[in-house]
């Protein structure tokens, strides 16, 4: 026997008979012209001239393709993709806040509203979704790894088992096994023109490899007393012409500038009084390192002298990154890869001090510095306008282990013991978001190079791909047997590239 | 037996003797001399009891002494680097990150194919189907053809067990025999637990005593980790894992396991 419903209650037949006599109102989108003005979201320079638009036509897409023909992009291959944000109050642009406050009589007409909007990367990089190889060949625990700045098919990785290692990822085989040290190789670090390769090691050794030939180039860097922590590159733009410099942070308190070609040590950094955990090379010649003293210390790189003392963490600065970051590392190499590379020195000095001045526009022409904290906080930097921070970022509920900027410079990101990382906006350090998900300490994060996703590695044996703008997990990457240790994302954002204490070099592809 | 605290109170009121921490000091010190004349001299039963005595005290010495050194010892590590490969930014955290050597260690283990059946008790003791049921003989007509047995070892049963009406229940599991957590033996780390049982996955006596949920030496039970924090490959948390007993619980009165990694 079928189960027969029960009749209606006096109540639902009224609402019923009540919503067939009046008809539904679906909300209507008043009709209205409002003056909007785009502008730069960093500089808050105008966009074009004033325009009226309709209303009904303020989405995010139609206002992208006007402000592109405002500019005189016309053409479709030349126009940028933008992104616009609220011009109420914080937030993304949204179309029906505007149609409210105009609804309610917050903005007229006559009112012209000032849309903040930024550029994007020109490119899109896809979030990684597969992985692509997973390639043994180190004897021990990868600890550290870096793709090459012109290419993603070259990876370079430091193991646990005295070798650096550079990886075909094309192929997904080993090319070079790069043996010399006698201890563990902590740093791998390329240099920004692709031609030199630098690892440091337990051995409290640097050593300089050729990463096209996979030879030594020389012998080893002596000098330290304890191991390596941190390798930075000089940027190219300062450097004088066939004499590259690099940085070297040790355990031993101090940080060594050497000669890559003659093999002599150029300056010794001392003063600070605990182990160095980071030294960055700043664009405009300064250097940066971190100490777990709790200090973060500038030194000017012509002549070692210390120019600032940043005293405000409590505990261990365990990372630094600069708002410079991924330009300084890239140097000349764009998204465009071989294709676009100048041939001349000259003409690649250029490029890179373009590059270079390009991403110092969101921050007002200056570099930004995060530092990382055991304390559980970060603090934003502006070191040449004043050794005070702008912002203390506080939120994180354990030590957070590694920082990094977006290659836009627009936002931070910080991976922290908690199991949480957390976006931060660049600009004036506020807190975006918390991207949940991993079930153990985030080690390391790395942006992709349109700065619209982001991939952390943790001790849970996973990676995730987030998407930046939204906070939500875009992919999860298991496929690591154990804790991963050390993640890059290629400068051309073709590939990812990830190792650990299983031992296999993992590239992850789209 | 004092009835009050009247020595609290008389300090209190009066004060303590002007040598009253000299006193004490001497005492003390006369302790060892004192205890080393005993075991000299005491004889009988008295000495037994002084024996006694002092063993359990050496017992307690002993373990304070290496728990001072452990700390020491520690202490020393933290300058030193760890011997598996840790990145620089793990490498002054400590020991932290130690409770993980385990799964390295285990995984290359378990990568060789034929350790991957093996267990810590490769042979168990048969057990006969004497040993492990007594028949029931209550009631005119169980007695007559003597057919319900009732289990004579520890068992495990689900959360949501109830028993079979009493024409209906072959095998009864006593109450009293009936366990739901075990101490569980991590090998790697050597740290015990007491974790709830899941389930029981193999009695390698019998399947029929695998259905009935018999804890016998060798038994393989699920284990409820998740209290341990371990991770599996895909990143999600381990709920359960299996463990094998490796004691005869009938005799224990607790159910002793180490981890299977």
């Amino acid at each position: 026997m079928a189960t027969v419903l029960p009749p209606p209650s006096k109540r639902q037949k009224r609402d019923d008979a009540a919503r067939a006599r009046d008809p539904v109102e679906q909300p209507t989108i008043p009709e209205g012209l409002q003056r909007i003005q785009f502008r730069d979201a960093d500089t808050g320079a105008a966009q074009g001239p004033v325009v009226s638009v309709s209303l009904a036509d303020l989405r995010s897409q139609n206002l992208s393709l006007l402000l592109n023909s405002l500019l005189g992009k016309t053409d479709p291959a030349d126009r940028l993709p933008y992104r616009f944000y609220n011009p109420l109050g914080d937030g993304e642009f949204n179309q029906e806040q505007i149609i409210k406050a105009y609804v309610d009589g917050t903005t007229t007409t006559e009112l012209q509203l000032n849309i903040p909007c930024r550029a994007e990367a020109v490119f899109k990089v896809k979030a990684v979704t597969r992985c692509s190889a997973s390639v043994s060949g180190h004897g021990e625990s990868i600890l550290s790894a870096q793709f090459s700045p012109a290419t993603s098919s070259r990876l370079a990785t430091g193991s646990g088992d005295k070798t650096a290692r550079i990886w075909d990822c094309d192929t997904g085989t080993p090319l070079h096994t790069l043996k010399g040290h006698t201890g563990w190789v902590l740093a791998v670090a390329w240099s920004p023109d692709d031609g030199v390769l630098a690892t440091g090691s337990m051995d409290n050794t640097v050593r300089l490899w050729d990463p096209e030939k996979g030879t030594p180039l020389g012998g080893a860097l002596k000098g330290h007393t304890k191991w390596i922590t941190s390798i930075c590159w000089e940027p190219y733009h300062l450097r004088e012409p066939g004499r590259p410099r690099l940085a070297s942070a040790s355990k031993d308190y101090t940080v060594r500038i050497w000669d890559a070609v003659s093999g002599h040590t150029d300056m010794a950094l001392t003063g600070h009084k605990g182990s160095v955990t980071t030294v960055k090379w700043g664009g405009a010649g300064n250097i940066y390192t971190a100490s777990q003293d709790r200090t973060v210390k500038i030194w000017t790189s012509a002549t070692g002298t210390l120019l600032h003392t940043l005293t405000a963490h409590a505990h261990w600065v365990n990372h630094l990154a600069l708002s410079t970051d991924h330009v300084l590392r890239t140097a000349y190499h764009d998204h465009q890869g071989r294709k676009a590379v100048p041939d001349t020195v000259d003409a690649k000095r250029k490029k890179a001090k373009e590059r270079y001045d390009a991403a110092l526009a969101p921050a007002g022409g200056v570099e930004r510095l995060v530092s990382a904290s055991d304390d559980c906080t970060m603090y934003l930097w502006e070191p040449s306008n004043s050794n005070k921070p702008l912002q203390r970022m506080v939120g994180h509920q354990k030590q957070v282990n590694h920082v990094t900027f977006s290659p836009d410079g627009a936002t931070i990101a910080s991976a922290g013991f908690d199991n949480h990382v957390k976006l931060w906006n660049a600009k004036d350090g506020k807190f975006i978001s918390t991207l949940r998900g991993h079930v153990g300490p985030v080690y390391q994060c790395a942006f992709s190079p349109d700065s619209r996703l982001l991939v952390s590695a943790s001790k849970d044996t996973t990676l995730k791909a987030w998407d930046v703008r939204t906070g939500k997990l875009a992919e999860n990457l298991p496929g690591h047997q154990d804790e991963v240790f050390a993640v890059d994302w290629a400068p051309d954002g073709q590939r990812v590239g990830s190792g650990g204490q299983d031992k296999a070099v993992r590239i992850w592809r789209n | 037996m004092p009835q009050n605290e009247y020595m609290e109170r008389f300090t209190k009121q009066h004060g303590k003797r002007l040598d009253h921490e000299e006193r004490v000091r001497k005492r003390a010190a006369r302790e060892t001399h004192h205890a080393s004349k005993q075991a000299q001299n005491l004889t009988g039963l008295r000495a037994k009891l002084h024996q006694q005595k002092r063993h359990k005290e050496k017992i307690q010495m002993r373990k304070q002494i290496k728990q001072q050194e452990e700390k020491n010892v520690k202490g020393a590590e933290d300058s030193g680097p760890s011997s598996t490969p840790l990145p620089s930014y793990l490498l002054d955290r400590g020991k932290e990150t130690n409770a993980k050597a385990l799964s390295s260690a285990i995984k290359n283990k378990r990568a060789e194919k034929a350790a991957k059946f093996s267990v810590p008790l490769p042979k168990v003791r048969g057990i006969s189907e004497e040993e492990m049921f007594k028949v029931v003989k209550t009631g005119k007509k169980t007695a007559k053809k003597s057919w319900k047995r009732m289990i004579t070892k520890p068992t495990f049963v689900g959360p949501d067990f109830t028993r079979r009406p009493v024409k209906y229940e072959r095998f009864i599991r006593p109450m009293g025999l009936r366990y739901k957590k075990a101490n569980v033996t991590h090998p790697e780390l050597g740290v015990t637990v007491q974790l709830p049982i899941i389930s029981v996955k193999k009695n390698p006596q019998s399947p029929m005593y695998t259905q009935l949920g018999v804890l016998t030496k060798g038994t393989i039970v699920e284990v409820n980790v998740s209290e341990l924090g371990m991770v599996t490959a895909g990143g999600k948390v381990v709920w359960g894992r299996w463990a094998q007993v490796t004691n005869n619980c009938e005799n224990d009165g607790c159910v002793n396991a180490v981890l299977l990694v």
